[in-house]
């Protein structure tokens, strides 16, 4: 395949439904309303030379080079700022647009560095492009004119260089940073001939209020933004497209190869998810994938105490399919389980969750959505019968109001809180529900109408008190409810919620919450217009997570905010492949599709496909698993693609689990913390090294494409199926197409998902005989289960309490540079933003507590105690602590507590009470885990 | 398996299903069997069975539900 060139219209589509007919150099052209000239001609395959417009942002009109003549108007106008009108004769060369053209290229040249030869965009820069188009031959201002070619580059960002004497001062980068990613950190400072972009106040970038996105480098139309791995490496040669492996927006980019090695990865403007946008892990932190740390080979040892032993593949094979059955043979079929990981490909998911219900015969299997999601899925399963958010991302582009819980998109989902923001400039509201100031509450040309900043613990009463209000005030869609509801249901809810308990009175002394907030919240959500919601695991994770997302639900249904675009219930997914993990059939109690294991017709189904009999029981889940180890009738595991030591709650108690087991197989990309306590490791591929699918958030299922060979020798899905080999399974999979026409055989939302149509296209599932194109908008004519189903929300305190010896909540999340359990990240220049974990303080709490800003702090709960430095912060309310869990050596999860969801076992991260004190360093238990750490990842080989 | 842990869960259940409409027993009793695993169910049974010290009404009732389909199978 050849480099993906995507065309550059120059000015961003019209949305109008009116059309409009012009002529242009003699050739007739019809474009919707409100369209530039300019892109009107490149409708029909006339390119008008541009330097400062680009159609990822808006019209500028300041490089003069688009000019063009029209008949009956005066001068040369800019054809990009210039909109198409009916009847309109427009010329795009004529000797006098020739004529002008050269004198304008000929400026912007003499003070250019004319280093073609040298330069990063030699064979892709638009300055050169342009002069070729133009027709310039000779530049007549010589060596004595003032330039600013001695001007120094800043090369402080670890991504991309800033090179000032190839800047044209196009503002191309300015715009893309405040129109596209909405963080507005340049500028262009000085007047006239001192004109420059300016990062901040005249900073070096990396001091700078920029996030690193890079849109201001894809924007930039010659070298002086350049990729360094493109100054580095040169013009890549080829481009597969694919879909990015961090967070749940699942953007799709171009990977720009020159052979097998990665040069840049550039967003893909036709992806449907990211519409050619990127955050700083996707477009630059992949180059974990290359790192020294990876693990190749694979490795066995008798015991954690033992260095690793480096074996082939079919070694380590033998071995685990003899250690489980061994297991099995003296313990019983049900002592041994697996996860499948959201970090994998839909194909991968289902080849581990089939492995365990057909090889191992039993339903432990479980996976990572269980401590963030899995409140979701029953939740949304209860209300409205699917398991799975109501939208696409286009559809916030018609929202009016904008409620946000317990999330924070900006730094968790970047590329999502980039188009909120954009809403949000538009004129949407919007409404924070966050303990924590976010950035969405107030950043540049964004105010949050309300922020309700709750304390931690207590979302139900809060969302119970909005519907309290939209009931009281008769502000219910009566029409949608009559028509959509279930009204036996509504109508008990109505009466609950009404109670004068739920009052923002009342749920002021619970919430903290001003009642005034609550009301106008109320008010604003229901009859604002579009009303939509996205939530994070500030909602799911608490004991009561799976009630919240009824009460999020009650209130869309209540509001008629459900089936059309602009509104619905979105939740912001964790991982890359959450959503794709739960389709697959990674929880033990459902197979592909959400249907029990008990169901006989779905497991004779599955029964007659695989050819053997499988387990009605549900299985364990993860945080079950851990007690039945420890319980001792548990003893092996296959553990793919996750780090459950450093992710679970309670580290100590996790340890107590996995020491506790005979077998423990860690397939990884590196040497993570649970593989401290692993017997086998297999080594993993990324997702540049393997073909298969993501499905994101809107539940969009994307290809992802193998860009090189795995390091391993196998992708795993090749590896899963090898075990399955060994374990005596006739698997015959040579590519991961032949899984995927097996999903669709067996689940019914996937039924039209095939290799084929996803080369073509994207699909959101469901996509069957109904909706034979995918389902963008879920709910349209009427729920999935019927009518919508109205759950009563009675809010019940958390049993984690403050008192004197624990006097401070902590709530976790994490931070924009770094993913998840930071395997990835943390291998990456992206340590430059967030080189170790802090504790967000009050400084009301700090004082109190003689803690200085950066002071090492030790933080303790009823579980365990470690130690991190404080950042004095107003972000946090006082009486409320904050961390992220990024580090291992910081392990925040060693005082996060087995606290969990009723429903579903995600465990309560969001509630923790704690105390702070000085400390003078790392805790006893740290260093213990350090040096266990170290003496567990030695090789033999190595050593 | 940890009987303390057992019955906060199945009282959690419980707290759930006690505000709903409908017989929140068999409803608490429903969603143990479809989400708990086996050893879980036993678990919860012996600790029945030895008293059912900690368990709410309702959490009481659908353990003896539970157990009562196992003996009834």
């Amino acid at each position: 395949m050849s480099l993906v060139h995507e065309t550059d219209f120059g000015t961003p589509a019209s949305k109008s439904t009116k059309t409009v007919t012009l002529t242009i150099d003699g050739r007739s052209v019809t474009v919707p309303e409100g369209t530039s000239i300019m892109r009107a001609a490149m409708e029909i395959g006339t390119e008008i030379p541009k330097l400062c417009a680009t159609d990822m942002v808006d019209a500028f009109g300041s490089c003069r080079l688009c000019i063009v003549e029209i008949d009956g108007r005066n001068g040369t106008p800019s054809s990009c700022t210039t909109p198409v009108a009916e009847g309109l004769v427009v010329h795009t060369q004529t000797e006098r647009l020739k004529k002008l053209r050269r004198g304008v290229m000929e400026l912007y040249i003499s003070d250019h560095p004319l280093d073609c030869l040298t330069c990063a965009a030699n064979g892709n820069c638009e300055l050169q492009t342009q002069a070729g188009k133009v027709g310039l031959r000779d530049v007549r201002y010589g060596k004595e004119i003032e330039t600013h070619l001695d001007l120094t580059k800043d090369e402080s960002n670890p991504y991309f260089t800033y090179d000032a004497s190839k800047c044209i001062v196009c503002s191309r980068c300015v715009r893309a940073c405040a129109e596209v990613q909405g963080t507005f950190a340049l500028t262009i400072s000085g007047r006239g001939f001192d004109s420059r972009v300016s990062p901040g106040m005249n900073e070096p970038f990396l001091d700078s209020e920029c996030v690193s996105c890079g849109a201001c480098v894809q924007a930039c139309p010659t070298a002086t933004l350049s990729e360094k791995t493109l100054i580095d490496i040169g013009q890549p040669e080829r481009s597969v497209v694919t879909t990015c492996a961090y967070c749940g927006v699942g953007c799709t980019f171009k990977a720009e190869m020159r052979g097998e090695e990665l040069v840049r990865m550039v967003p893909y403007k036709a992806g449907e998810a990211n519409r050619g946008h990127s955050c700083v892990k996707g477009r630059f932190a992949w180059g974990y994938a290359q790192h020294r740390d990876r693990i190749t080979k694979p490795m066995i040892r008798a015991s954690i105490s033992e260095p690793w032993r480096e074996v082939t593949w079919e070694e380590a094979l033998t071995h685990t399919a003899a250690e489980f059955r061994r297991i099995q043979a003296k313990y019983g079929k049900r002592s041994i389980g697996g996860i499948t990981s959201s970090r994998c490909t839909n194909e991968e998911t289902f080849l581990v969750q089939k492995l365990i219900r057909a090889g191992f015969g039993n339903n432990n299997v479980d996976t990572c959505a269980r401590v963030c999601h899995s409140p979701t899925g029953y939740g949304l399963k209860v209300a409205f019968g699917t398991s799975a958010g109501t939208q696409d991302f286009d559809s916030v582009e018609d929202s009016d109001v904008v409620i946000v819980i317990g999330a924070n998109p900006t730094d968790g989902h970047p590329v999502f809180g980039s188009r909120l923001k954009k809403r949000l400039r538009q004129g949407a509201k919007l409404i924070v529900i966050d303990p924590r100031r976010i950035d969405l509450v107030k950043s540049p040309h964004i105010r949050a109408a309300h922020h309700l900043a709750l304390r931690p613990g207590t979302n139900v009463a809060v969302l119970t008190s909005l519907a309290h209000v939209i009931v009281t005030e008769g502000l219910i869609d009566q029409t949608f409810v009559q028509e959509r509801c279930d009204l036996d249901a509504f109508a008990d809810w109505a009466e609950f919620v009404a109670d004068p308990r739920h009052a923002p009175e009342e749920v002021e002394k619970i919430s903290g919450v001003p009642a005034a907030e609550i009301r106008g919240a109320a008010r604003l959500y229901a009859k604002g217009g579009n009303g939509a919601i996205y939530y994070g695991l500030g909602v799911t994770e608490h004991s009561q997570g799976t009630t919240s997302v009824m009460a999020i639900a009650n209130l869309a249904m209540a509001t008629g905010n459900i089936g059309r675009r602009g509104v619905g219930v979105n939740p912001l997914r964790g991982q890359n492949n959450v959503q794709g993990s739960c389709d697959m059939g990674s929880f033990p109690h459902e197979f592909s599709g959400y249907r029990h294991v008990s169901d006989d017709a779905v497991r004779g189904l599955f029964e007659d496909l695989w050819g053997v009999t499988l387990d009605a029981e549900p299985g364990l889940r993860i945080p079950n698993m851990f007690d039945a180890a420890i319980e001792g009738t548990f003893k092996g595991m296959y553990i793919q693609g996750e780090d459950l030591l450093q992710s679970d709650p309670n580290t100590a108690h996790v340890v107590a689990a996995f020491s506790a087991m005979e077998c423990v197989v860690v397939q990884d990309l590196f040497l993570n913390e649970t593989a401290n306590y692993a017997h086998v490791f297999l080594p993993g591929a990324t997702f540049l090294e393997k073909d298969g699918t993501f499905t994101n958030a809107e539940r969009r299922i994307q290809r992802v494409r193998k860009v090189m060979t795995p390091k391993s020798g196998k992708a795993d899905w090749e590896a899963t199926r090898d075990l399955a080999k060994a374990m005596g399974l006739d698997w015959g999979y040579t590519h991961p197409s032949e899984i995927m026409d097996e999903i669709a055989r067996s689940t019914p939302s996937f039924a039209g998902v095939t290799y084929e149509r996803l080369e073509r296209e994207t699909l959101q599932w469901p996509v069957n005989a109904k909706a034979p194109d995918g389902t963008p908008i879920m709910h349209i004519d009427g729920f999935v289960r019927g009518s919508g189903n109205f759950m009563i929300t009675d809010y019940v305190p958390t049993t984690e309490k403050t008192g004197p010896r624990f006097p401070l909540l902590l709530t976790t999340g994490r931070i924009l540079s770094q993913y998840n359990v930071g395997a990835q990240t943390r291998r990456t220049a992206n340590v430059a933003w967030h080189a170790e974990d802090v504790l967000e303080i009050h400084p009301a709490d700090a004082e109190n507590r003689g803690i200085r800003d950066g002071d090492w702090v030790k933080i303790q709960s009823r579980a365990g105690e470690t130690s991190l430095r404080a950042v004095l912060t107003d972000r946090v309310a006082p009486g409320v602590v904050y961390t992220t869990f990024h580090h291992p050596m910081t392990q925040a999860n060693v005082v996060t507590t087995e606290n969990s969801d009723w429903a579903t076992n995600c465990p309560e991260y969001k509630v923790t009470a704690v105390q702070i004190s000085p400390s003078n360093g790392p805790t006893r238990w740290q260093q213990d885990y350090e040096a266990q750490a170290a003496a567990s990842r030695r090789i033999a080989a190595a050593e | 398996m940890d009987s303390a842990k057992l019955v906060t869960m199945a009282n959690q259940i419980a707290g759930f299903f006690a505000a709903q409409r409908g017989e929140a027993a068999q409803a608490t009793a429903k969603h143990i069997a479809d989400n708990w695993d086996g050893r879980m169910r036993a678990g919860l049974a012996a600790h029945l069975a030895a008293g059912g010290e900690g368990l709410s009404p309702i959490a009481r009732a659908a353990a003896e539900i539970l157990a009562g389909a196992v003996a009834d199978a």
